[in-house]
C-alpha cells in the first residue's frame, strides 16, 4: 500500500524542520514531545530545551493515528479550567489512560501507548482556520475554511472551499487559483496572510510527497505566529527512496485497534522483506476451515472472492476462510517450504468445531515465469514433514496451477500426496482457476 | 491509432533482460515475423555493442546502446519503449523517452514509482499522445503481431492460449497474473484475443480501462471486449459513461474482483496498491451492479465468468459477428539450442559459393566484373559497397604505401630474417611487427590529431600550441628532404586525385592551412605522405556519410594502420623474395658499427 499514515508528532516535526524553506513570513515554535508514559514525560522535562514542560500549561492526547480525540474525551487540556494542566497532572493522566484498554466511539479498541504533549495555546474561535490537501482522482485538491475545529466537519459543504490543482498546473496559476478562492468569511485583515500561508502549505504538501495533509485547526496568532493544534498526515511511501534524507527516520505505525500481527504473520513478513520474491500472509480466522496457499496477487483475490461465494452458498460462512495471502515472484524451494509449513501448522492447530474436514487450496493462475515444479518441490517437502498432522485433521487438498513446467509440478505433488496417504485432487489450466473451490465446497 | 501493435512493430528494450527478450524473439519466430520485435537494447552500464539471442534454431545479434537517445537515433522506426528500469529510475527513463519523441507507446514494468512522479509522467505522456502501459504491469500483446516481454508466459502456454494469432476479443485487465488466466479462459470458451492489455496495479497508471476499450471499439478485429476490474477506484464508471454516451457499442463482458473486501471492514489489503475502496461506489459489488445496469454482460461470480464468455461468444457467432478464424502455420523453436562461440558478419562459406558481404567471389574477382581490390576491401572491412571514387582511392593508398626501399626498419627486419633462412611468412611477420607508433603510425596519428583539431575548431596556431602542450611532434608533418619548393610527388598525386574526385575535402583543407604555418617556420615541415593519407581517409569517410563517432572508432581500432599493413606487405614480400633469389648468407652486423660501453656491474 502506497499511502501510510504517520504520527501527528512526526508530521509536526517535519513542518518544523522545513519551516524556514517553505513558510517565510510566518513563525512556528515547534514545542512537542512524544512519550509512552508519565515517567518518560517527567524525564524529558529535565532536559535542556524542554523547560517549557514545567513552565507552561500543557495539552496531552494520544498520538496513534485515530481522530475525534475530543469527542472520545481523550484530550487533556483542563483541570479546573482550560489551560491549567501541569506537568505532573499530564504525567499522571498519561499513566491512567495507558493502564487499561480503551474503546473508542468507533468501536476500535486497544491499549494507548503513544501520547503527544504540547503547550496550551490560548486563542479565540475566530483565530481558528481549516486547511488540508490530498489527491482526488488525477488532481490535487486544496481545502480551506474560515472555521476550524469540529465545526468544519459538521458543515463541510457550506464551509469549505475546494481548489482543484491539476498535476501540470504551473506555480503561477496555482497561486492565482488559491488567491481567488480564499473563503470569503475570513476577515479582510487576515485574507492576504492566509492566502500566503495556503500557497506555502500546498507547496510543502506537494514537495514532501504527502498523500494527505490536514491541519485542523490551524491557529493564526498575533504577528503571524502559527499554531498547529491538530494534524493528520499520510505519506506516499513509494517516494521513500528519494525522500529519505528529508523525511528522516519516520515510523509508520499500524492503525489503533488493529490486532498485532501473530508470530506467524510476522515471520512471513520478515521472510518477505529478505526475499526478492513476494510472501504475504494474513490470518482472518485461526479457527477457519478453509486454508489457502495461492500464487499471485490477482489470483489470491479471486480465490478469496470465490471461497466467500461458495461458503455462503453451501451452508457455511465467510468465517470458514481462515487466511489470505500469496506467494509469487519466483520464491526459492526453501521459501516455499517455509510458507507451506507455516500455513499447514496454523491449519492443524484447531479441530473444526463442527467436525468438518479441513480444506487446503493450493491455487494459482497460469504463471508468467515462475517454475511451477520448483515451487511445488517446497510444498511437497512440507507435506512430507506434516503428513500425519494433516491426516489427523482430515485435510483435503485441492491443487490448480499452470505455467512453466506445470505438468511436472502437478505430477510430482500428486505422487507425493498419494505416497503419503493424503487426499488430493490436482488440476491444470484446462480447469477454470477457481473451480477447485466449487469442487471442494460442494462436496 | 486503432491498434497498439502490428507485425512490423519494433521495440527498444530498456535494460538487458535476456530472458524476457528471448521470450519475445521465440514468439516472433513462432509467428513468422519478418523482423525481430526487439530492435535494440539500452544498457547504460554495459560495455558490449550487442547481445546474442536465439531466433528459432539460429542466433542473431541485437545491438546494444548506452542511452535511449543513441538507440532511438540508430533505430528511428522502433516506436515502442519497453521500460524495464527499476522503480528508482523508471520515471527518468520514461520522461527522457517522451522528450526524445518518436515513441507511440511506452510500457513500464516497475512497481512503486512515487505517485506524484507517476501522475506527472502520465499527464505528460497523454499530452504527447503517447500510450503508457503500466506502471506495474506485465504488458500487452497483439496476438500474431507483437508481444511484450513475459506476457503470456512460456511459448507452450502461448500456443495453448491461442495467443499466437488474433482472435476476436479485446481484453483489458488490471492484474498481470490474471491476464494469462483470462487469455486461457477465452481460448477455451471462445476464439482467443485480438489485443490484450494489463493496465498495471499501481494507483496511477498511464492508460486506463477506457483508453484501451475506446481503441478496441475502433479496431475492426475486435468484436467484443472483456474487462476485468478490481475493487477500488472509479475507472470502471468511465466505461459505463462511454456506453451511455454511445461511444462504446461493442458488447463488453465485465467483472470486478475483490468482492471479498465487503466482509472485512478494514485492515486487510486485498490485491494491488490501487485496490482499496474509499467509498461504497468503489467496492467490487457496487461496480459489478453498475456495469450490469449499463448493459455489460456481468456473470454471477468470478467462477461463472467462463460460462458467461461462452454464452456471449456463441451468441455473436450465431449472429455472424464473429466467424471462424483459420489457424495459421507456425514454426517451432527447437527445445535444445546451443549458443555459438564465434560470430562472423563479413563472409559466408555455407552456400554454393563463398561470399564477401553477400557477394559471391566470382562476381568480384575477374576483370569483367569491373571490381578491384578496393571493392574487396570495402566489402570485407566495412561491409559496404563503396563508390568507385572511394575504392579507387583505397587502391591508390595501397599502391602508394607498398614500399619505401630496403632501409626502413620493417624491410630491414624482413631481409635479415630471410637471410637467416626463415620462410616467407616468418620473414614477412618480423617486418610487419615493426609497424606501430613510430613506423607507419603517422597515418593514424595524423588522422587522430588533425581530426581532433578540426572537430574542436582550433586555429592552426592553437593546434600547434596544443601539440606543444601534449609534447608530441605533429604526426604527418615533416619530411627529410622534401619541401614546398621540392614537393613530394606522391602527396601531389593524392591531393590531385582527392580534389578531382572527392565530394569534399574538409580535413585536407584544414591541414593545408596548418602546413602554411609550419612551413613558414621551417621549409621541410610539409604535409607528408602519411599525413595526407590519414587525413584523406577521414575526408573519404565523412563524404561516405559516416558519423564522427564512427570515424573516431575506425581510427582507434587501427583501421588506418591496416591500409599501411596491407600495402607494405607487398613491399616486404618483395624484399623477402629478393633475398631468396640472391641467396644471401646469414647477416651479421659489423662490430665496428656498434658503440660498446660496458661497465662492470655494481654489487648491491
Amino acid at each position: 500500500m502506497a499511502q501510510k499514515a504517520i504520527r501527528e508528532y512526526d508530521g509536526k516535526a517535519l513542518f518544523s524542520k522545513q519551516w524556514e524553506n517553505y513558510f517565510s513570513g510566518f513563525h512556528y515554535g515547534f514545542k512537542s514531545v512524544l512519550v509512552s508514559s508519565g515517567a518518560e514525560l517527567l524525564e524529558i522535562a529535565n532536559k535542556h530545551g524542554f523547560e517549557w514542560l514545567k513552565q507552561e500549561a500543557l495539552v496531552a492526547k494520544p498520538d496513534m493515528l485515530f481522530g475525534k480525540r475530543g469527542k472520545n474525551d481523550l484530550v487533556l487540556f483542563r483541570d479546573q479550567k482550560p489551560g491549567d494542566v501541569t506537568l505532573a497532572q499530564a504525567a499522571k493522566w498519561i499513566d491512567e489512560k495507558s493502564a487499561h484498554n480503551t474503546t473508542l466511539l468507533s468501536g476500535q479498541s486497544g491499549i494507548l501507548t503513544h501520547f503527544i504533549v504540547e503547550p496550551f495555546t490560548p486563542h479565540t474561535q475566530e483565530q481558528e482556520y481549516y486547511i488540508s490537501a490530498t489527491t482526488v482522482g488525477e488532481d490535487d485538491v486544496l481545502y480551506m475554511s474560515a472555521e476550524g475545529g469540529m465545526e468544519v466537519e459538521e458543515g463541510w459543504d457550506e464551509k469549505v472551499i475546494e481548489v482543484v490543482i491539476p498535476i501540470s498546473m504551473s506555480d503561477a496559476d496555482m497561486e492565482h487559483a488559491v488567491k481567488a478562492n480564499i473563503p470569503s468569511d475570513i476577515p479582510a485583515a487576515n485574507k492576504q496572510a492566509f492566502a500566503a500561508f495556503a500557497i506555502q502549505f500546498f507547496k510543502f504538501y506537494r514537495d514532501m510527497n504527502f498523500a494527505y495533509l490536514e491541519i485542523n485547526p490551524i491557529v493564526m496568532l498575533e504577528n503571524n505566529n502559527m499554531a498547529i493544534l491538530d494534524l493528520v498526515a499520510r505519506l506516499d511511501d513509494t517516494a521513500g527512496f528519494m525522500m529519505r534524507d528529508t523525511w528522516g527516520e519516520i515510523e509508520y505505525p499500524t492503525a489503533f485497534g488493529m490486532e498485532d500481527q501473530s508470530p506467524e504473520e510476522k515471520a512471513i513478513a520478515d521472510a518477505d522483506s529478505k526475499s526478492g520474491a513476494s510472501l504475504k500472509l494474513t490470518i482472518l480466522n485461526p479457527m477457519g476451515r478453509i486454508w489457502t496457499m495461492v500464487a499471485g496477487g490477482g489470483a489470491s483475490v479471486v480465490y478469496a472472492d470465490t471461497i466467500a461465494d461458495f461458503a455462503e452458498a453451501n451452508g457455511g460462512s465467510i468465517s470458514d476462510l481462515a487466511n489470505y495471502g500469496e506467494y509469487s515472484g519466483g520464491p526459492t524451494t526453501s521459501e516455499t517450504k517455509f510458507y507451506a509449513d507455516t500455513v499447514i501448522d496454523l491449519m492443524t492447530r484447531h479441530k473444526d468445531p463442527h467436525g468438518r474436514d479441513k480444506i487446503l487450496i493450493i491455487g494459482g493462475a497460469i504463471a508468467n515465469f515462475t517454475d511451477v515444479a520448483k515451487t511445488f518441490t517446497g510444498i511437497i517437502q512440507s507435506f512430507e514433514v506434516n503428513a500425519e498432522k494433516m491426516k489427523a485433521h482430515n485435510t483435503k487438498i485441492y491443487v490448480r496451477r499452470g505455467g512453466p513446467n506445470y505438468e511436472k509440478g502437478l505430477k510430482d505433488i500428486k505422487e507425493a500426496a498419494d505416497r503419503l496417504g493424503l487426499y488430493i485432487e490436482v488440476y491444470g489450466p484446462e480447469t477454470h482457476v477457481t473451480d477447485i473451490v466449487r469442487m471442494a465446497l460442494e462436496k | 491509432m486503432t491498434q497498439l501493435f502490428t507485425r512490423d512493430t519494433q521495440a527498444i528494450f530498456w535494460n538487458n533482460n535476456t530472458t524476457a527478450i528471448q521470450r519475445m524473439l521465440d514468439y516472433d519466430y513462432t509467428i513468422k515475423r519478418k523482423k525481430p520485435s526487439v530492435a535494440a537494447i539500452v544498457a547504460p552500464t554495459s560495455g558490449s555493442k550487442f547481445e546474442k539471442f536465439f531466433y528459432g534454431p539460429d542466433e542473431i545479434m541485437v545491438p546494444m546502446y548506452k542511452t535511449t537517445a543513441a538507440a532511438k537515433a540508430a533505430h528511428p522506426h522502433a516506436d515502442v519503449l519497453l521500460n524495464f528500469a527499476s522503480f528508482r529510475t523508471a520515471y527518468d527513463v520514461t520522461m527522457e523517452a517522451l522528450n526524445i519523441g518518436g515513441f507511440s507507446s511506452i510500457m513500464i514494468t516497475a512497481e512503486g514509482i512515487p505517485e506524484r512522479l507517476a501522475r506527472g509522467m502520465n499527464e505528460f505522456a497523454r499530452n504527447k499522445n503517447v500510450t503508457v502501459i503500466g506502471p506495474a504491469t506485465v504488458g500487452a500483446i497483439a496476438p500474431g503481431a507483437f508481444k511484450i516481454a513475459n506476457i503470456g508466459g512460456t511459448i507452450e502456454n502461448i500456443v495453448q492460449s491461442k495467443l499466437h494469432r488474433a482472435g476476436s476479443c479485446g481484453l483489458v485487465t488490471r492484474s498481470g497474473g490474471l491476464f494469462n488466466e483470462l487469455s486461457n479462459i477465452i481460448a477455451i470458451n471462445a476464439d482467443g484475443i485480438a489485443e490484450g492489455v494489463a493496465i498495471g496495479g499501481d494507483r496511477f497508471v498511464g492508460s486506463v480501462f477506457i483508453d484501451n476499450l475506446l481503441r478496441m471499439e475502433a479496431n475492426p478485429e475486435v468484436k467484443y471486449m472483456i474487462l476485468l476490474g478490481e475493487v477500488g477506484g472509479t475507472e470502471e464508471y468511465k466505461v459505463i459513461d462511454a456506453i451511455k454516451a454511445g461511444k462504446i457499442k461493442k458488447p463488453i463482458i465485465a467483472w470486478c474482483i475483490g468482492t471479498i473486501a465487503k466482509h472485512f471492514s478494514s485492515g486487510v489489503q486485498f490485491g494491488h496498491a490501487g485496490a482499496s475502496a474509499n467509498a461504497e461506489a468503489e467496492t467490487a459489488a457496487a461496480k459489478n451492479i453498475a456495469m450490469a445496469e449499463a448493459g455489460m454482460f456481468v456473470p454471477e461470480s468470478f467462477n461463472a465468468l467462463p460460462s458467461k464468455i461462452k454464452e456471449v461468444y456463441e451468441k455473436l457467432k450465431a449472429e455472424g459477428v464473429v466467424t471462424e478464424i483459420p489457424e495459421p502455420d507456425m514454426l517451432t523453436c527447437p527445445s535444445v539450442r546451443k549458443s555459438k562461440e564465434f560470430i562472423c558478419t563479413i563472409s559466408d562459406d555455407r552456400g554454393d559459393e563463398a561470399t564477401y558481404a553477400g557477394f559471391p567471389i566470382s562476381s568480384l574477382a575477374t576483370p569483367d566484373t569491373g571490381k578491384g581490390i578496393g571493392d574487396v576491401v570495402s566489402l570485407l572491412w566495412f561491409k559496404k559497397q563503396y563508390p568507385k571514387w572511394a575504392t579507387d582511392f583505397i587502391e591508390t593508398v595501397i599502391k602508394t604505401v607498398a614500399d619505401h626501399g630496403p632501409a626502413v626498419s620493417g624491410a630491414h627486419n624482413a631481409k635479415v630474417t630471410a637471410r637467416a633462412g626463415k620462410s616467407v611468412v616468418e620473414s614477412l611477420v618480423t617486418g610487419l611487427l615493426t609497424i606501430g607508433p613510430r613506423f607507419g603510425g603517422a597515418i593514424d596519428g595524423a588522422a587522430e590529431y588533425f581530426k581532433y583539431a578540426d572537430d574542436n575548431k582550433l586555429t592552426p596556431a592553437e593546434f600547434l600550441n596544443h601539440m606543444k602542450k601534449v609534447g608530441v611532434p605533429i604526426p604527418g608533418i615533416g619530411h627529410r628532404i622534401k619541401s614546398l619548393k621540392n614537393p613530394d610527388l606522391r602527396v601531389e598525386g593524392l591531393k590531385k586525385y582527392a580534389n578531382a574526385h572527392f565530394p569534399s575535402t574538409s580535413l585536407l583543407d584544414y591541414a593545408l592551412t596548418v602546413e602554411q604555418l609550419t612551413t613558414s617556420k621551417k621549409e621541410n615541415l610539409i604535409l607528408n605522405v602519411d599525413g595526407t593519407i590519414g587525413i584523406l581517409m577521414v575526408d573519404m569517410w565523412r563524404a561516405l556519410g559516416y558519423t564522427e563517432e564512427e570515424i573516431n572508432e575506425f581510427i582507434s581500432s587501427g583501421t588506418l594502420n591496416a591500409f599501411f599493413i596491407v600495402g607494405r606487405s607487398i613491399g616486404f614480400i618483395g624484399h623477402v623474395l629478393d633475398e631468396k633469389r640472391l641467396q644471401m648468407p646469414m647477416y651479421r652486423h659489423p662490430m665496428d658499427d656498434i658503440l660498446y660501453d660496458v661497465q662492470e656491474a655494481e654489487k648491491i
